[in-house]
């Protein structure tokens, strides 16, 4: 079975966690209050989606 | 080879899959407005549709078959009594899904299912789209008929049913007003 020939190095292994990078949500305005939102969603703040109330809050 | 189900699987087994999809159509059914995930809420609302669609039909038979998968007899009744009629001039379409964002503990996509409200106006199926064109053809024909014509064309109109009564004068004085405006055109050019 082919195995590592040399311990991976601390600075090899950091490089490579270095480009693990979280990205930011999209978000959109809600119509509504115009808080941010998650598109295609209804508005977690206010509860409206397309002008209509969905969520009770 | 029959066409395979869209959307996700769930459950653990095709019986799990079925149980699942019933017991989400009855508790939707009874309260009109149900939070679940999205995936869950996608494959629920051709299921909620064709038993609304049976309940519309009304009989014994469709009741039966809706009684395959809904158990709860007076979410059927329900179903059949109040949910039914208000969507006797709905032609499908009677749910629908909100999404609302992750669920917190597993980030799970949620959504809310419910029965749309009732449709207010009749749908815009009324005049169709040939209905539409002969009746503009009427006005076209009635407008370059001469005065004396006119009338006559709309009393034919009467002699005939009322389902032809759109296109058959347009038929009968058809030629000559249709002379006419060629004559019309030629005289201006």
């Amino acid at each position: 079975m082919a195995v590592p020939k040399r311990k991976m190095s601390r600075s090899n292994t950091r490089s490579r966690r270095a480009n693990w990078k979280a990205t930011a949500v999209t978000t959109a305005a809600c119509s509504q209050c115009k808080s941010p939102k998650l598109p295609h969603a209804a508005c977690p703040v206010c509860g409206t989606y397309n002008g209509r109330q969905v969520l009770e809050v | 080879m029959p066409t395979p189900t869209k959307g996700a699987r769930l459950g653990g087994s095709p019986a799990h899959e079925k149980l699942i999809l019933a017991n989400l159509a009855t508790e939707l059914f009874r309260h009109g407005k149900i939070k679940t995930t999205e995936s869950k809420a996608k494959r629920l609302r051709p299921l909620a549709e064709q038993l609304v669609t049976k309940a519309k039909r009304g009989d014994l038979h469709a009741r039966r078959r809706v009684l395959a998968t809904v158990k709860d007899k007076d979410v059927v009744y329900a179903l059949f009594e109040q949910i039914a009629p208000r969507y006797a001039n709905r032609p499908g379409g009677y749910t629908r899904i909100t999404k609302i964002g992750p669920r917190k503990g597993d980030a799970a996509p949620m959504a809310v299912i419910e029965l749309v409200e009732e449709l207010q106006v009749a749908a815009s199926t009324g005049p169709s789209k040939e209905a539409r064109k002969a009746a503009a053809q009427q006005a076209k024909v009635e407008a370059l008929a001469p005065e004396d014509e006119a009338p006559a064309a709309a009393a034919k109109g009467d002699d005939v049913q009322d389902d032809q009564d759109a296109e058959a004068p347009v038929s009968a004085s058809g030629d000559k007003p249709g002379d006419k405006a060629e004559g019309e055109d030629t005289d201006k050019a």
